[in-house]
């Protein structure tokens, strides 16, 4: 990269896909919510409504 | 501690190791082959008690060391050296101090700790409860306990591992992003935490119901919560040894990854759905609605499918870019051929790659369908699909790493090269074959975990075909060629440390140094933008792979159809 390209890039904004990327936490918060929510939450609620045998 | 010796630089690779760092990733990976080579004689046993004419052991043994050899192997060994990579992935690729070192050694010792009294539990003869120990089979309260230690010490690792992200970036050891290869280990490390968490979620009230404090466990709720740690933590393998490969390419090639963008992305769809596909262990589990199984094993898990085929064209693809640039352009494959085949970084790397796309993940995708699942659900073709994924895949991957981390951490010569040499190809064929007849004899229906394919006086006989016997003879003969490549690593890894010449091309700074001068540590550290996609050879090898799943796929499918005859 040239001086000159490096200079422009810093008056861009960095794009949104990268700032997601740098955000170790946030990519922490994705990767425990999703399974979370769709596997175990959504799992455990359909065991506990199994009616019970009598 | 003598200060002036804080950090270490390797000078052959430019990699810098601050102390701390340095010793607990030896400690880690050293442990990690013990547990390594505790769980081959262990598969030795097994293999040979599977071989049908040979029977070697009893079937309370046969189910003891079936349980030893899947916990050593699947959670011990690979997870010991997991940590250690995260700590390289860190510390060194970062080229920063390791944050709270007095922290790592007490996860370290935990794990140490854990991993030993659950495999006194299982020795003393009354925890053969397989690893998935379903209840309400009950193992010895200190089975679970040790797991729960070892879950506890593994999670200390994962938060070390990112404090020490927290430390390079406040010390501004590394400029933009990340580096690919520590963003891969991010990766695992996240996935780790939800694994862990729910193994102590399900673990814990199990480790209570043992000792008597609570009475029961629903087996669906306990399977459901389980298998979000078992598959999961198969989920932090394939991140970690991903991560593995890219860091060969960049060592033994300098190869820079096609687009760092797409690696990237990559691996976020590893982080938000590569986890969902837990479901697939519970395809045959009545309870659990269609919904359910489907959202979470098709739809969703195919994203993380793609990911997956997304690493594995774009690792060889990086390289074949790399070896074009330097002038192998000759037809579709020079750039292949002329790879240093001899050198068992790169040639464990690669069959381990070729291995885990052919073998595992074809497998994989066709298990994981919910109506081809009824076909193979609890064969013998289960643990063939994931000795494919977890030996291949990650444990090969591991064991070319390690030929590059004995000179550079360890600054020991590798003693018995030429053993060295061929201890890929004698592990990695013979786990080609060995996974190839395992799935062939589970297509036959021969059931896994089970101690007599005869069923020899049992109330309910069955008669397999005799090819369902030759399979499983295969199987222990393969199985015993991967026990050799096996031990081969082990002679070789253990006699470097006791026999193998010292390394001394070693500076030591009181300080770091954040930019990276010799190659190796620029080309892993480093960013690069993208090296470009002029990669026939690969592209080709990928539509070879297309055409293998796809035919694969509607094979079996036809095969489902002629289950059941119809009348
Ligand atoms: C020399 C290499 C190896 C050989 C010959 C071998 C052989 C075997 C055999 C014969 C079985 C029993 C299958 C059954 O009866 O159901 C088995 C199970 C298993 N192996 Fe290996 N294995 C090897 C290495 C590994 C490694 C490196 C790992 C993990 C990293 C691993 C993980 C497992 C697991 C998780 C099971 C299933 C245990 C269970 O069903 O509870 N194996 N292996
Ligand atoms: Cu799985």
């Amino acid at each position: 990269m040239s001086q000159n390209e490096t200079t422009d890039a810093d008056d861009e904004p960095i794009p949104v896909m990268q700032q997601i990327l740098d955000n170790p936490f946030l990519l922490l918060f994705i990767g425990i919510t999703v399974p979370t929510v769709f596997y175990i939450v959504w799992g455990v609620m359909e065991i506990v409504t199994i009616p019970v045998a009598k | 501690m003598n200060d002036s010796r804080n950090f270490r630089i390797d000078t052959p690779t430019g990699l810098q190791y601050h102390r701390d760092a340095e010793l607990l990733i030896k400690a880690n990976a050293f442990f990690g082959v013990v547990f390594l080579l505790i769980g081959g004689v262990l598969a030795l046993l097994v293999s040979l008690t599977r071989w049908p004419s040979v029977h070697l052991l009893p079937a309370d043994w046969f189910y003891l060391t079936l349980t030893a050899h899947g916990l050593d192997m699947l959670v011990f060994w690979i997870i010991f050296f997991e940590i250690a990579v995260l700590y390289f992935c860190s510390s060194t690729l970062l080229r920063c101090r390791l944050a709270t070192p007095r922290i790592a050694w007490l996860g370290f010792a935990l794990m140490l700790i854990g991993a030993v009294t659950t495999n006194v539990a299982i020795f003393r003869g009354d925890s053969s409860v397989m690893m998935t120990s379903y209840v309400p089979m009950g193992a010895h309260p200190s089975f679970y306990l040790g797991l729960i230690l070892f879950a506890v010490g593994a999670l200390i690792g994962c938060f070390v591992f990112l404090g020490t992200l927290v430390v390079a970036k406040n010390d501004k050891t590394y400029e933009g992003s990340l580096p690919l290869v520590t963003f891969g280990a991010l990766t695992a490390s996240i996935i780790a935490i939800f694994t862990i968490a729910s193994g102590a979620i399900i673990l814990i009230p199990t480790f209570l119901w043992s000792i008597g404090y609570i009475h029961q466990i629903d087996p669906l709720m306990y399977r459901t919560i389980w298998w979000a740690f078992g598959h999961s933590s198969q989920q932090i393998n394939v991140a970690a040894h991903v991560s593995v490969w890219y860091a060969i390419a960049a060592i033994v090639f300098g190869a820079k990854p096609m687009s760092e963008k797409v690696s990237r992305t990559a691996f976020l769809l590893y982080i938000a759905f590569l986890q969902l596909a837990s479901a697939h262990h519970l395809l045959s589990d009545p309870g659990l609605s269609s919904e359910w199984k489907i959202f979470n094993t098709s739809y969703f898990m195919y994203f993380a499918v793609l990911a997956s085929m997304v690493h594995g064209l774009t690792v060889p693809g990086a390289i074949e870019v790399a070896q074009r640039k330097k002038g192998y352009t000759k037809g579709l494959y020079e750039w292949l051929r002329r790879a240093p085949w001899s050198n068992p970084v790169f040639s464990g790397m690669f069959i381990s790659l070729i291995g885990f796309g052919f073998l595992g993940g074809i497998s994989g995708v066709m298990m994981g369908t919910e109506q081809l699942n009824m076909i193979i659900h609890n064969t013998i073709y289960v643990p063939g699909h994931f000795h494919a994924t977890v030996v291949i895949g990650t444990t090969l991957a591991f064991m070319s790493l390690t030929y590059f981390l004995i000179p550079s951490l360890f600054r020991r010569e590798v003693w018995l090269p030429g053993v060295a040499k061929w201890q890929p190809y004698v592990f990695g064929f013979g786990m080609y074959a060995f996974a190839l007849v395992m799935m062939g004899a589970g297509t036959l229906g021969v059931p896994r975990r089970h101690w007599d394919m005869s069923f020899a006086g049992t109330a309910l006989p069955h008669e397999f075909p005799g090819s369902a016997y030759l399979m499983m003879g295969l199987v222990g003969i393969s199985g015993v060629l991967a026990v050799i490549g096996g031990g081969m690593y082990i002679l070789v890894t253990v006699g470097s440390l006791l026999f193998g010449r010292k390394v001394e091309s070693s500076t030591f700074a009181q300080k770091g140094t954040p930019i990276p001068r010799a190659p190796v540590a620029a080309t892993i550290g480093g960013h690069h933008g993208g090296a470009g996609f002029a990669a026939p050879g690969t592209f080709t090898l990928a539509i070879v792979f297309l055409v293998a799943f796809v035919l694969y796929y509607f094979i079996n499918w036809k095969y489902l159809s002629t289950v059941w005859g119809i009348s």
